[in-house]
Protein backbone atom coordinates (compact mmCIF):
# COMPACT_ATOMS: atom_id res chain seq x y z
CA UNK A 1 0.00 0.00 0.00
CA UNK A 2 3.01 2.34 0.08
CA UNK A 3 2.86 2.30 -3.73
CA UNK A 4 1.80 5.42 -5.65
CA UNK A 5 -1.92 6.12 -5.59
CA UNK A 6 -3.81 7.62 -8.52
CA UNK A 7 -5.43 11.00 -7.88
CA UNK A 8 -7.50 13.28 -10.03
CA UNK A 9 -8.16 16.90 -9.12
CA UNK A 10 -8.48 20.39 -10.54
CA UNK A 11 -5.69 22.89 -9.99
CA UNK A 12 -6.40 26.48 -10.99
CA UNK A 13 -9.23 25.23 -13.17
CA UNK A 14 -7.20 22.64 -15.04
CA UNK A 15 -7.72 18.94 -14.57
CA UNK A 16 -4.67 17.10 -13.23
CA UNK A 17 -4.22 13.32 -13.08
CA UNK A 18 -1.21 11.95 -11.22
CA UNK A 19 0.19 9.08 -9.21
CA UNK A 20 1.52 10.13 -5.82
CA UNK A 21 3.08 8.47 -2.80
CA UNK A 22 0.88 8.69 0.32
CA UNK A 23 3.51 10.69 2.21
CA UNK A 24 3.62 13.50 -0.38
CA UNK A 25 1.95 16.61 0.99
CA UNK A 26 -0.11 18.95 -1.17
CA UNK A 27 2.47 21.77 -1.02
CA UNK A 28 5.23 19.53 -2.39
CA UNK A 29 2.87 18.12 -4.99
CA UNK A 30 2.05 21.61 -6.25
CA UNK A 31 5.67 22.75 -6.21
CA UNK A 32 7.54 19.71 -7.43
CA UNK A 33 5.06 17.89 -9.62
CA UNK A 34 3.21 20.86 -11.09
CA UNK A 35 6.02 23.43 -10.71
CA UNK A 36 3.64 25.90 -9.07
CA UNK A 37 6.30 27.35 -6.80
CA UNK A 38 4.23 30.30 -5.59
CA UNK A 39 3.00 28.08 -2.76
CA UNK A 40 5.89 28.41 -0.32
CA UNK A 41 7.08 25.88 2.23
CA UNK A 42 8.19 27.37 5.53
CA UNK A 43 7.75 25.45 8.77
CA UNK A 44 6.09 22.29 7.38
CA UNK A 45 4.00 21.89 10.51
CA UNK A 46 1.15 24.30 10.03
CA UNK A 47 2.46 27.26 11.98
CA UNK A 48 3.75 29.81 9.44
CA UNK A 49 1.01 29.96 6.79
CA UNK A 50 3.39 30.33 3.80
CA UNK A 51 1.80 27.30 2.09
CA UNK A 52 -1.81 28.57 2.28
CA UNK A 53 -3.92 27.52 -0.74
CA UNK A 54 -7.63 27.18 -1.44
CA UNK A 55 -9.21 23.72 -1.42
CA UNK A 56 -12.84 23.64 -2.56
CA UNK A 57 -12.95 27.40 -2.02
CA UNK A 58 -11.65 27.40 1.58
CA UNK A 59 -8.13 28.24 2.64
CA UNK A 60 -6.05 25.38 4.05
CA UNK A 61 -2.45 24.62 4.94
CA UNK A 62 -1.01 22.71 1.99
CA UNK A 63 1.70 21.25 4.26
CA UNK A 64 -0.94 19.67 6.52
CA UNK A 65 -2.84 18.02 3.73
CA UNK A 66 -1.73 14.98 1.79
CA UNK A 67 -1.90 15.09 -1.98
CA UNK A 68 -4.04 11.93 -1.81
CA UNK A 69 -6.56 13.83 0.31
CA UNK A 70 -6.92 16.38 -2.49
CA UNK A 71 -8.30 13.70 -4.79
CA UNK A 72 -11.52 15.02 -6.33
CA UNK A 73 -11.00 18.53 -4.98
CA UNK A 74 -10.58 21.87 -6.69
CA UNK A 75 -7.34 23.54 -5.60
CA UNK A 76 -6.46 27.16 -6.26
CA UNK A 77 -2.98 28.54 -5.71
CA UNK A 78 -1.58 32.05 -5.76
CA UNK A 79 -0.79 31.52 -9.47
CA UNK A 80 -4.51 30.95 -10.14
CA UNK A 81 -5.64 33.99 -8.15
CA UNK A 82 -2.91 36.12 -9.67
CA UNK A 83 -3.51 35.09 -13.30
CA UNK A 84 -7.27 35.58 -13.03
CA UNK A 85 -6.73 39.09 -11.66
CA UNK A 86 -8.73 38.26 -8.53
CA UNK A 87 -6.04 39.67 -6.22
CA UNK A 88 -4.55 42.27 -8.61
CA UNK A 89 -5.65 45.22 -6.48
CA UNK A 90 -4.47 43.51 -3.28
CA UNK A 91 -1.06 42.85 -4.83
CA UNK A 92 -0.85 46.50 -5.93
CA UNK A 93 -1.76 47.65 -2.42
CA UNK A 94 0.96 45.41 -0.93
CA UNK A 95 3.50 46.93 -3.33
CA UNK A 96 2.36 50.52 -2.74
CA UNK A 97 2.46 50.17 1.03
CA UNK A 98 5.74 48.18 1.14
CA UNK A 99 3.82 45.34 2.75
CA UNK A 100 6.51 42.90 1.70
CA UNK A 101 10.26 42.82 1.91
CA UNK A 102 11.70 39.37 1.29
CA UNK A 103 8.33 38.21 -0.07
CA UNK A 104 8.45 34.72 1.32
CA UNK A 105 5.21 35.03 3.27
CA UNK A 106 3.43 37.10 0.62
CA UNK A 107 1.61 34.38 -1.38
CA UNK A 108 0.16 32.89 1.82
CA UNK A 109 -0.60 36.36 3.14
CA UNK A 110 -2.49 37.24 -0.07
CA UNK A 111 -4.45 33.97 0.05
CA UNK A 112 -5.50 34.60 3.67
CA UNK A 113 -6.26 38.29 3.10
CA UNK A 114 -8.39 37.58 0.03
CA UNK A 115 -10.24 34.89 2.00
CA UNK A 116 -11.08 37.50 4.64
CA UNK A 117 -12.19 40.13 2.11
CA UNK A 118 -14.50 37.64 0.38
CA UNK A 119 -16.22 36.81 3.68
CA UNK A 120 -16.08 40.24 5.31
CA UNK A 121 -15.84 43.15 2.85
CA UNK A 122 -15.64 45.67 5.72
CA UNK A 123 -13.18 44.20 8.22
CA UNK A 124 -11.88 46.19 11.19
CA UNK A 125 -8.12 46.29 11.68
CA UNK A 126 -8.58 43.91 14.60
CA UNK A 127 -10.44 41.46 12.38
CA UNK A 128 -7.71 41.71 9.72
CA UNK A 129 -5.07 40.94 12.35
CA UNK A 130 -7.10 38.02 13.64
CA UNK A 131 -7.61 36.52 10.19
CA UNK A 132 -3.92 36.87 9.34
CA UNK A 133 -2.79 35.65 12.77
CA UNK A 134 -1.85 32.27 11.31
CA UNK A 135 0.50 33.83 8.74
CA UNK A 136 3.96 34.80 9.89
CA UNK A 137 5.95 37.66 8.41
CA UNK A 138 9.47 38.15 9.75
CA UNK A 139 10.21 41.38 7.83
CA UNK A 140 7.45 43.95 7.96
CA UNK A 141 6.13 43.94 11.51
CA UNK A 142 2.63 43.45 10.02
CA UNK A 143 1.58 47.13 10.23
CA UNK A 144 2.01 47.69 6.48
CA UNK A 145 0.26 44.41 5.66
CA UNK A 146 -2.79 45.39 7.72
CA UNK A 147 -2.70 48.83 6.02
CA UNK A 148 -2.65 47.22 2.56
CA UNK A 149 -5.56 44.90 3.32
CA UNK A 150 -7.56 47.75 4.85
CA UNK A 151 -6.84 50.00 1.84
CA UNK A 152 -7.96 47.25 -0.55
CA UNK A 153 -11.20 46.75 1.39
CA UNK A 154 -11.88 50.49 1.23
CA UNK A 155 -11.18 50.82 -2.49
CA UNK A 156 -13.30 47.73 -3.32
CA UNK A 157 -16.21 49.24 -1.42
CA UNK A 158 -15.70 52.50 -3.30
CA UNK A 159 -15.83 50.65 -6.61
CA UNK A 160 -18.92 48.70 -5.58
CA UNK A 161 -20.78 51.89 -4.58
CA UNK B 1 10.65 18.01 7.72
CA UNK B 2 8.58 15.56 5.72
CA UNK B 3 6.62 12.64 7.10
CA UNK B 4 8.30 9.26 6.75
CA UNK B 5 6.77 6.75 4.35
CA UNK B 6 3.48 5.11 5.25
CA UNK B 7 0.71 3.17 3.58
CA UNK B 8 -2.66 4.79 3.03
CA UNK B 9 -6.16 3.35 3.00
CA UNK B 10 -9.31 5.32 2.37
CA UNK B 11 -12.11 3.84 4.48
CA UNK B 12 -15.53 3.73 2.83
CA UNK B 13 -17.42 2.84 6.02
CA UNK B 14 -16.94 2.92 9.78
CA UNK B 15 -16.88 -0.88 9.79
CA UNK B 16 -14.09 -0.94 7.23
CA UNK B 17 -12.09 1.58 9.28
CA UNK B 18 -12.59 -0.57 12.41
CA UNK B 19 -11.45 -3.70 10.57
CA UNK B 20 -8.26 -1.93 9.46
CA UNK B 21 -7.62 -0.73 13.02
CA UNK B 22 -8.19 -4.24 14.36
CA UNK B 23 -5.80 -5.72 11.80
CA UNK B 24 -3.00 -3.18 12.28
CA UNK B 25 -3.33 -2.16 15.95
CA UNK B 26 -0.87 0.46 17.13
CA UNK B 27 0.85 0.63 13.75
CA UNK B 28 -2.22 2.36 12.28
CA UNK B 29 -3.54 5.88 12.86
CA UNK B 30 -6.86 7.39 11.88
CA UNK B 31 -6.65 10.47 9.65
CA UNK B 32 -9.57 12.92 9.85
CA UNK B 33 -8.65 16.60 9.41
CA UNK B 34 -4.98 15.87 10.02
CA UNK B 35 -4.32 19.23 11.67
CA UNK B 36 -2.60 17.66 14.69
CA UNK B 37 -1.58 14.33 13.13
CA UNK B 38 0.24 15.81 10.12
CA UNK B 39 2.42 18.21 12.17
CA UNK B 40 3.38 15.32 14.47
CA UNK B 41 4.24 13.17 11.45
CA UNK B 42 6.12 15.96 9.67
CA UNK B 43 8.15 16.54 12.83
CA UNK B 44 8.72 12.75 12.98
CA UNK B 45 7.30 12.62 16.48
CA UNK B 46 5.22 9.70 15.26
CA UNK B 47 5.64 7.43 12.23
CA UNK B 48 2.58 5.24 11.74
CA UNK B 49 2.86 2.47 9.17
CA UNK B 50 -0.69 2.94 7.97
CA UNK B 51 -3.02 5.92 7.79
CA UNK B 52 -6.70 5.06 7.66
CA UNK B 53 -8.38 8.08 6.08
CA UNK B 54 -11.91 8.46 7.48
CA UNK B 55 -12.37 11.90 5.89
CA UNK B 56 -14.93 10.60 3.40
CA UNK B 57 -17.30 9.06 5.95
CA UNK B 58 -20.30 11.39 5.74
CA UNK B 59 -22.13 9.37 8.42
CA UNK B 60 -19.70 10.89 10.95
CA UNK B 61 -20.49 14.47 9.93
CA UNK B 62 -23.15 16.89 11.00
CA UNK B 63 -24.92 18.63 13.87
CA UNK B 64 -28.40 17.59 15.01
CA UNK B 65 -30.62 18.78 17.86
CA UNK B 66 -33.34 16.34 19.00
CA UNK B 67 -35.19 16.00 22.32
CA UNK B 68 -33.05 18.68 23.95
CA UNK B 69 -29.82 16.86 23.05
CA UNK B 70 -27.16 18.23 20.71
CA UNK B 71 -25.34 15.53 18.76
CA UNK B 72 -22.23 16.44 16.81
CA UNK B 73 -20.56 13.97 14.46
CA UNK B 74 -16.85 13.44 15.03
CA UNK B 75 -15.89 14.70 11.55
CA UNK B 76 -17.66 18.04 12.04
CA UNK B 77 -15.05 20.70 11.39
CA UNK B 78 -14.21 23.66 13.63
CA UNK B 79 -15.49 26.03 10.94
CA UNK B 80 -18.81 24.16 10.85
CA UNK B 81 -19.21 24.65 14.62
CA UNK B 82 -18.29 28.31 14.27
CA UNK B 83 -20.86 28.99 11.56
CA UNK B 84 -23.69 26.77 12.83
CA UNK B 85 -26.69 28.80 14.09
CA UNK B 86 -27.86 25.89 16.27
CA UNK B 87 -24.53 25.73 18.08
CA UNK B 88 -24.71 29.49 18.67
CA UNK B 89 -28.15 29.07 20.28
CA UNK B 90 -27.75 25.76 22.12
CA UNK B 91 -24.05 25.76 22.99
CA UNK B 92 -22.72 29.33 22.88
CA UNK B 93 -19.75 28.21 25.00
CA UNK B 94 -18.61 25.96 22.17
CA UNK B 95 -19.13 28.66 19.54
CA UNK B 96 -17.02 31.08 21.56
CA UNK B 97 -14.28 28.56 22.30
CA UNK B 98 -13.87 27.41 18.69
CA UNK B 99 -12.88 30.93 17.65
CA UNK B 100 -9.79 30.46 19.82
CA UNK B 101 -8.71 27.24 18.10
CA UNK B 102 -5.74 28.01 15.87
CA UNK B 103 -6.44 30.00 12.68
CA UNK B 104 -9.00 30.04 9.84
CA UNK B 105 -7.00 27.75 7.52
CA UNK B 106 -6.62 25.18 10.33
CA UNK B 107 -10.27 25.45 11.37
CA UNK B 108 -11.32 24.69 7.78
CA UNK B 109 -9.78 21.21 8.08
CA UNK B 110 -9.59 20.36 11.78
CA UNK B 111 -12.41 18.28 13.26
CA UNK B 112 -14.07 18.09 16.67
CA UNK B 113 -13.46 14.34 16.92
CA UNK B 114 -9.83 14.75 15.91
CA UNK B 115 -9.25 17.34 18.60
CA UNK B 116 -10.92 15.21 21.29
CA UNK B 117 -9.16 11.97 20.31
CA UNK B 118 -5.81 13.81 20.13
CA UNK B 119 -6.38 15.08 23.72
CA UNK B 120 -3.84 17.86 23.87
CA UNK B 121 -4.07 19.14 27.46
CA UNK B 122 -3.90 22.74 26.17
CA UNK B 123 -6.74 22.31 23.67
CA UNK B 124 -10.02 24.19 24.10
CA UNK B 125 -12.58 21.64 22.92
CA UNK B 126 -11.85 18.84 25.42
CA UNK B 127 -12.44 21.33 28.25
CA UNK B 128 -15.71 22.43 26.62
CA UNK B 129 -16.85 18.81 26.61
CA UNK B 130 -16.26 18.67 30.39
CA UNK B 131 -18.07 21.96 30.97
CA UNK B 132 -21.02 20.89 28.80
CA UNK B 133 -21.19 17.49 30.55
CA UNK B 134 -20.87 15.78 27.17
CA UNK B 135 -20.92 12.07 26.48
CA UNK B 136 -18.49 10.73 23.89
CA UNK B 137 -19.74 7.92 21.71
CA UNK B 138 -17.13 5.42 20.68
CA UNK B 139 -17.43 2.46 18.31
CA UNK B 140 -15.27 -0.64 18.25
CA UNK B 141 -15.42 -4.18 16.92
CA UNK B 142 -17.71 -5.19 19.80
CA UNK B 143 -20.13 -2.32 19.39
CA UNK B 144 -20.67 1.11 20.86
CA UNK B 145 -19.63 2.57 24.22
CA UNK B 146 -20.73 5.85 25.80
CA UNK B 147 -18.07 7.57 27.90
CA UNK B 148 -18.62 10.73 29.93
CA UNK B 149 -16.10 13.46 29.14
CA UNK B 150 -14.69 13.43 32.68
CA UNK B 151 -13.62 9.78 32.16
CA UNK B 152 -12.51 10.16 28.55
CA UNK B 153 -9.45 12.38 29.01
CA UNK B 154 -6.76 10.52 30.93
CA UNK B 155 -3.48 12.35 30.41
CA UNK B 156 -1.26 14.04 27.82
CA UNK B 157 -2.55 12.69 24.47
CA UNK B 158 -4.17 9.85 26.48
CA UNK B 159 -7.86 8.97 26.26
CA UNK B 160 -10.17 6.09 27.10
CA UNK B 161 -10.12 5.10 23.39
CA UNK B 162 -8.48 1.76 22.68
CA UNK B 163 -6.35 1.33 19.54
CA UNK B 164 -9.25 -0.48 17.91
CA UNK B 165 -11.92 2.12 18.58
CA UNK B 166 -13.14 5.18 16.79
CA UNK B 167 -14.89 8.25 18.18
CA UNK B 168 -18.14 8.68 16.23
CA UNK B 169 -19.97 11.55 17.94
CA UNK B 170 -20.51 13.62 21.07
CA UNK B 171 -23.80 14.42 22.78
CA UNK B 172 -24.69 17.01 25.39
CA UNK B 173 -27.87 18.64 26.69
CA UNK B 174 -29.05 21.88 25.07
CA UNK B 175 -28.47 25.07 26.99
CA UNK B 176 -31.07 25.70 29.69
CA UNK B 177 -32.90 29.03 29.79
CA UNK B 178 -31.06 30.34 32.86
CA UNK B 179 -27.68 28.95 31.89
CA UNK B 180 -24.69 31.19 31.28
CA UNK B 181 -21.16 30.48 30.16
CA UNK B 182 -17.67 31.89 30.42
CA UNK B 183 -14.63 31.22 28.27
CA UNK B 184 -11.19 32.76 28.50
CA UNK B 185 -7.65 31.66 27.82
CA UNK B 186 -4.29 33.24 28.40
CA UNK B 187 -2.15 32.82 25.29
CA UNK B 188 0.89 34.65 23.96
CA UNK B 189 -0.77 35.32 20.60
CA UNK B 190 -4.22 34.79 19.14
CA UNK B 191 -4.52 31.17 18.00
CA UNK B 192 -1.63 29.90 20.09
CA UNK B 193 -2.11 27.10 22.55
CA UNK B 194 -3.25 28.45 25.91
CA UNK B 195 -0.94 28.90 28.89
CA UNK B 196 -4.03 28.49 31.09
CA UNK B 197 -7.71 28.56 30.21
CA UNK B 198 -11.20 28.10 31.59
CA UNK B 199 -14.43 26.89 29.96
CA UNK B 200 -17.37 27.24 32.33
CA UNK B 201 -21.07 26.54 32.22
CA UNK B 202 -23.39 27.67 35.02
CA UNK B 203 -27.02 27.95 36.05
CA UNK B 204 -27.70 31.31 37.66
CA UNK B 205 -30.98 31.93 39.51
CA UNK B 206 -31.70 35.38 40.94
CA UNK B 207 -28.04 36.16 41.54
CA UNK B 208 -27.23 32.74 42.99
CA UNK B 209 -25.27 30.02 41.22
CA UNK B 210 -27.43 26.88 41.18
CA UNK B 211 -25.05 24.79 39.09
CA UNK B 212 -21.43 25.29 38.04
CA UNK B 213 -18.98 23.30 35.95
CA UNK B 214 -15.52 24.84 35.77
CA UNK B 215 -13.29 23.06 33.24
CA UNK B 216 -9.69 24.26 33.39
CA UNK B 217 -7.33 23.44 30.54
CA UNK B 218 -3.62 23.90 29.78
CA UNK B 219 -3.06 23.78 33.53
CA UNK B 220 -2.20 20.12 34.06
CA UNK B 221 -1.88 16.95 32.00
CA UNK B 222 -5.61 16.90 31.06
CA UNK B 223 -8.63 19.18 31.29
CA UNK B 224 -10.12 19.03 34.80
CA UNK B 225 -13.37 19.94 36.51
CA UNK B 226 -12.59 22.04 39.57
CA UNK B 227 -13.98 20.69 42.83
CA UNK B 228 -13.78 24.24 44.20
CA UNK B 229 -16.91 25.01 42.15
CA UNK B 230 -18.90 23.20 44.87
CA UNK B 231 -18.10 26.00 47.34
CA UNK B 232 -19.90 28.55 45.17
CA UNK B 233 -23.21 26.78 44.65
CA UNK B 234 -26.40 27.98 46.39
CA UNK B 235 -24.58 30.46 48.58
CA UNK B 236 -24.41 34.23 48.66
CA UNK B 237 -21.07 34.99 47.08
CA UNK B 238 -18.89 37.50 48.89
CA UNK B 239 -15.31 38.52 48.09
CA UNK B 240 -14.16 36.48 51.11
CA UNK B 241 -16.00 33.36 49.97
CA UNK B 242 -14.60 33.75 46.45
CA UNK B 243 -11.13 34.22 47.85
CA UNK B 244 -11.52 30.99 49.87
CA UNK B 245 -12.71 29.11 46.77
CA UNK B 246 -9.76 30.50 44.85
CA UNK B 247 -7.36 29.30 47.56
CA UNK B 248 -9.00 25.86 47.45
CA UNK B 249 -8.56 25.81 43.68
CA UNK B 250 -4.88 26.62 44.13
CA UNK B 251 -4.58 23.59 46.42
CA UNK B 252 -6.36 21.19 44.08
CA UNK B 253 -4.72 22.23 40.77
CA UNK B 254 -1.94 19.85 39.76
CA UNK B 255 -0.15 22.40 37.60
CA UNK B 256 2.53 21.42 35.11
CA UNK B 257 5.67 23.28 34.13
CA UNK B 258 7.07 23.82 30.62
CA UNK B 259 8.86 26.51 28.62
CA UNK B 260 5.68 28.63 28.55
CA UNK B 261 5.05 28.87 32.28
CA UNK B 262 6.03 27.58 35.70
CA UNK B 263 3.59 25.54 37.79
CA UNK B 264 3.22 28.49 40.18
CA UNK B 265 2.31 30.82 37.32
CA UNK B 266 -0.30 28.38 36.01
CA UNK B 267 -1.79 28.00 39.49
CA UNK B 268 -1.96 31.79 39.80
CA UNK B 269 -3.59 32.18 36.37
CA UNK B 270 -6.17 29.51 37.22
CA UNK B 271 -7.12 31.45 40.36
CA UNK B 272 -7.37 34.69 38.39
CA UNK B 273 -9.62 32.94 35.84
CA UNK B 274 -11.90 31.64 38.59
CA UNK B 275 -12.43 35.08 40.09
CA UNK B 276 -13.01 36.74 36.72
CA UNK B 277 -15.37 33.96 35.68
CA UNK B 278 -17.62 34.26 38.75
CA UNK B 279 -17.59 38.03 38.48
CA UNK B 280 -18.72 37.85 34.83
CA UNK B 281 -21.28 35.05 35.37
CA UNK B 282 -22.97 37.02 38.15
CA UNK B 283 -22.50 40.40 36.48
CA UNK B 284 -20.73 41.68 39.59
CA UNK B 285 -17.56 43.51 38.54
CA UNK B 286 -16.74 44.40 42.17
CA UNK B 287 -15.94 40.72 42.83
CA UNK B 288 -12.92 40.78 40.55
CA UNK B 289 -11.35 43.42 42.80
CA UNK B 290 -10.45 40.45 44.99
CA UNK B 291 -8.40 39.16 42.05
CA UNK B 292 -5.47 40.98 43.64
CA UNK B 293 -5.81 38.74 46.64
CA UNK B 294 -5.90 35.65 44.42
Amino acid sequence: MTAPIPISLHVNGERVDAHVLPRLNLADFLREHLHLTGTHVGCEHGVCGACTVRADDEIVRACLMLAVQADGMSIQTIEGLSDSGEVGDLQAAFRDRNALQCGYCTPGMLMAAQDLLRQHPEPSRERIREHLSGNYCRCTGYQAIVDAVEATALSRRGRAA
Amino acid sequence: MKASAFAYARATSVDEALKLLAAHGEKAKLLSGGQSLMPAMNLRLISPELLVDIGGLDELRGIAVTNDVVRIGALTRHVDLLKCPEIAVHAPLLAEAVAHVAHPAIRNRGTLGGSLAHADPAAELPACMLALDATLIVRGGRGERRIVAADFFQGIFQTALSEEELLVAVEFPVRRTNSVHYFYEFARRHGDYAIAGLAAQAIVDAGTIAGLRLAFFAVGDRPVLAGAAGRLINVSITPVLLSDASAALGEEVDASEDQQATAAMRRHLAKVLLVRCISVLLGRPELSVSERAA
